[in-house]
């Protein structure tokens, strides 16, 4: 048993300790948005944030994350309450099939939280590890930039009216 | 009224319930479907095979509407261009609209989701039954009012008299109120009136996926749901000499190794782990069978034999041409390569199989499935559920076969089979290698007077139409054979789609060697034929404008009489800034392509601008601009997003995509060995212009970029570069040795 903290919650975890974190996300914690791609580390489409940095969950062994923060997709926002970066993806309708989204988010939010207002050539830079097979690419830079207004904006609003949003 | 009403009300007396009288509705609409001799004239789009209107619309007594489709959506968001048809054509909010895509048991057969049907077939169908529904309503309506139909509009999903009376579509609906055949002279709305048709309305599907919602078959969850993996042999053919169940069965968390034959897998509670231990323990015999990878050439137009066909043949001795060229292009097998491995979820219960899964195809799956098994096809049912986008046959049907071949092993018991990364890149249907070769002339006016082109492939189809299409029918102990393979029919084609220019030739002579004999296993990838044939066609045009000394663009526009054709080209070349004369940039180039989907569907040009680096021989677009006209457009913003994602899905099959192999394995497993494009060569910029044709037929489009963006690519690189590459994918290494050259 170890506790395992994921989008602000600790669960006890049975799981041998080389269990890539990516399947006690989705089979014991049940969350749908790191996905398996690969399972070598090739194509970021199971990105999640630990600790403020984007780790390639297939190949991340669960024992190493004891006493970290682990945020997913699920922990930004919800559909009704989505968070930036989930509201610039659905305004830029930034996904065909959609299965390498999550991770794109991940990554991005991932940039977004240690630097505010990447350059173009930076979110590219960034994005590099994620693999996107339908061709959205033009749109995932752009929900990104739009992600980095948001933010700003949201930023320099009041509490109470970052709440209401 | 249209049609038969078919006595079914003493059929349904007593069964009450609306919803019951419904899924018996829907079961009656198919088989009738399927029997109903082809009325004339002809039915617009699905509705041919399925006439009932109750096969694409329920209206519940509550005033709930749901819409039916056979097709699959893919992530091409078509399920939202539906959701708009029909609440334009009923005169319903979209918002209150519910939309059921493809299972066996609720939608009519539509056969898979391919080739850019479905918004030609099960749009165009869904917008000529909510069509005739609203004026049944009205007429139903009129008929309880007492007043004229041409009195009565609708509006918000009810019926509005002059004197304001109301009667709301749910008050008007009997349980078969839409069970009546479609009606050839329905007119749908006229465009100028459209509110919710033509808007860019946002995916219906993207905030569940934007948020980690239940969104794909991997996020299914039954309860008591076990996790299986298939060990597949190591290479085609390879048999499974010993492998020690028992042991593994012993481990931790494994439920059961399922055997039968070659078919290995075993069942766990959790899914990570029990499947190494397996394939460590399986020891298999190879036989060395595969081709040498590097002689495509030779196996397609030697080794292999083929079945030649004249598929066109045009001839006017009078001109002749005057100085001539010839060249050979050659495609690689390429793989689908889906970023999510597929998978499936299978139960067996009750003597009944249901299966959940992102097949194409789910009435053709089931048929293969159902004889994979020994079962009537009644009694398997296939939902589809949204998988990781496949851009043709990929693994899925696959999938879905081991689920049902491994729950059948474990009655009760949901199982969910994942593929591995290895096994999706490895035992995926790649599209076909093919050899395109082409000579022409130009005669005195500088325009070509004889045209020759000959295509060798496979089919470009072998997706189940049978057991023997299926992995692990095939793997069984008493297999299935694979079976023959059919050049798909023209005017659509396989090998040869594409193949038959648009442009007019004097002289035209157009071959196809079909080849039977597949030594890799091959199906359907996004465009068949279309992506080389369009690749080589649009290529040598090129060669022939410089033969000629031609401006491009000015060039096609000379040998194309199709005036739709011509408005896409002048979009694109206008909108990119194309001239007669221009020079691009140092180590810049430009480039122009030009095709009709099919010679049928979607029109569409692409200029490109790329930048090729002469001392590594990397090329890269840099700027892409699109003119597509897809007849009526539905959704302006998602016929964008499936010609931006045509053009750089292609731009990464055309630089960098070819499937490896040595005498016994399939060697490019995962993405290292298989590279695509990543975001360091993401241009700066795509645009996609849109000529859209009020009140005109839908034109499938998802896949009308493939070809065009291919060639328009190939175009700019010889443009930067002076040397013309014709062998795929147009590599660093190949860029930088013909500038070697």
């Amino acid at each position: 048993m170890m506790t395992l903290k994921v989008n602000g919650q600790e669960h006890q975890i049975d799981a041998e300790p080389d269990t890539p974190l990516l399947y006690v996300l989705r089979d014991d914690l049940k969350l749908n948005a790191a996905k398996y791609g690969c399972g070598l580390g090739q194509c970021g489409s199971c990105t999640v944030i630990v600790d403020g940095k984007a780790v390639l969950s297939c190949v991340t062994p669960v024992l190493l994350l004891e006493g970290k923060q682990v945020t997913t997709l699920e922990g930004l926002g919800t559909a009704s309450a989505p968070a930036p970066i989930q509201r610039a993806f659905m305004e830029e309708q930034a996904a065909q099939c959609g299965y390498c989204i999550a991770g794109m988010m991940m990554r991005a939010q991932a940039l977004l939280q240690r630097n505010a207002k990447p350059t173009d050539e930076q979110i590219r830079a960034e994005l590099e590890p994620n693999l996107c097979r339908c061709g959205t690419h033009m749109r995932i830079l752009r929900a990104v930039h739009r992600a980095a207004q948001l933010m700003d904006t949201a930023a320099l609003a009041p509490a109470e009216q970052r709440r209401a949003q | 009224m249209n049609g038969p009403i078919v006595d079914r009300r003493r059929l349904l007396a007593g069964s009450g319930a609306l919803v019951v009288s419904f899924s018996l509705t829907g079961a009656f609409a198919e088989e009738q479907g399927a029997a109903a001799a082809p009325p004339a004239p002809k039915l617009p789009g699905s509705l041919e095979k399925s006439p009932y209107l109750d096969s694409w619309i329920r209206i519940d007594a509550d005033g709930s509407i749901t819409i039916f489709t056979g097709k699959a959506e893919l992530g091409q968001g078509f399920k939202t261009a539906f959701q708009q048809i029909a609440a334009e054509q009923l005169d319903v909010p979209f918002a209150s609209l519910k939309v059921v895509t493809a299972d066996t048991k609720l939608t009519a057969n539509e056969g898979y989701t391919a080739g850019s049907h479905s918004t030609q077939d099960s749009g165009t169908a869904i917008q000529y039954a909510a069509a005739q529904a609203r004026a049944l309503l009205i007429a139903e309506a009129a008929k309880r009012l007492d007043v004229a139909p041409e009195s009565l509009h609708t509006e918000n999903a009810a019926v509005i008299a002059s004197d304001g009376r109301r009667l709301s579509y749910g008050e008007l609906v009997a349980a078969d109120f839409l069970h009546v055949e479609a009606d050839a002279d329905t007119k749908p709305k006229d465009p100028a009136i459209f509110k919710v048709m033509g808007q860019p309305i946002p995916r219906v599907d993207i905030p569940a996926k934007v948020t980690g919602g239940m969104a794909y078959v991997q996020d299914l969850r039954l309860p008591d749901m076990v996790h299986a993996r298939v060990v597949r042999p190591p290479s085609y053919g390879a048999q499974l000499a010993d492998v020690d169940a028992a042991a593994i069965e012993k481990l931790p968390g494994v439920v059961k190794v399922v055997r039968d034959g070659n078919f290995l897998a075993v069942v766990a509670k959790k899914e990570f782990k029990a499947m190494r231990a397996l394939a460590a323990a399986a020891k298999w015999n190879e036989t060395a069978k595969l081709p040498k990878q590097d002689d495509l050439l030779a196996l397609l137009t030697t080794t292999l034999k083929s079945q030649d066909h004249a598929i066109f043949e045009r001839s006017d001795p009078s001109v002749i041409g005057q100085k001539t060229i010839e060249a050979t292009y050659t495609r690689p097998y390429q793989s689908h390569g889906s970023i999510g491995p597929s998978c499936a979820v299978a139960q067996f219960a009750d003597g009944a199989m249901t299966v959940w899964t992102h097949t194409q195809g789910v009435y053709p799956d089931r048929a293969a499935i159902a004889e994979m098994l020994h079962v009537p096809p009644a009694s398997v049912r296939l939902i589809h559920t949204e998988g990781s986008g496949c851009y043709g046959h990929n693994g899925a049907d696959d999938a879905a076969a081991d689920a049902a071949l491994i729950a059948r092993a474990l009655p009760g018991a949901p199982v969910r089979v994942q593929w591995m990364r290895e096994q999706e890149h490895g035992w995926e249907p790649y599209g076909p290698a093919m050899v395109t070769k082409l000579k022409a002339s130009i005669g005195a006016d500088g325009k070509i007077a004889d045209w020759n082109f000959a295509v060798w492939s496979n089919t470009h189809s072998m997706r189940p139409g049978g057991a023997g299409c299926l992995l692990a029918a095939q793997h069984m102990e008493k297999p299935f054979a694979v079976p023959p393979a059919k050049p798909l029919p023209l005017p659509e084609g396989g090998g040869d789609r594409n193949a038959i220019p648009l442009y007019t030739f004097p002289n035209a002579h157009v071959m196809h060697h079909f080849l039977p004999d597949m030594p890799i296993r091959i199906s359907a990838m996004r465009g068949l034929g279309a992506y080389h044939n369009v690749f080589s066609i649009e290529s040598f045009m090129d060669e022939l404008a410089d033969l000629a000394g031609a401006d491009p663009v000015e060039f096609r526009l000379k040998h194309l009489g199709d005036p739709r054709g011509r408005d896409v080209i002048e979009k694109a070349a206008e909108q990119f800034g194309w001239h007669s004369g221009q020079q691009a940039p140092q180590d810049r180039g430009y480039g122009f392509a030009f095709a009709r989907y099919k010679n049928l569907a979607a029109y569409c040009a692409i200029a490109s601008e790329v930048e090729v680096n002469r001392e590594t021989g990397r090329a890269r677009l840099v700027r892409a601009v699109a003119a597509v006209d897809s007849g009526q457009v539905v959704n302006p913003n998602g016929l964008t997003n499936q010609i931006e994602g045509a053009i750089m899905q292609s731009s990464s099959w055309t630089l960098y995509e070819r499937v490896s192999f040595d005498e016994h394995r399939i060697t490019s497993i995962d993405w290292q060995t298989y590279p695509i494009l990543r975001f360091d060569a993401v241009p700066e910029k795509i645009e996609v212009h849109i000529i859209n044709r009020p009140g005109k037929p839908f034109l499938g489009s998802g896949e009308t970029g493939q070809g065009p963006a291919a060639a328009s690519l190939a175009n700019a690189i010889a443009n930067a570069t002076g040397k013309r590459l014709r062998d795929l994918p147009l590599t660093r290494k190949r860029i930088k040795d013909a500038i070697d050259a």
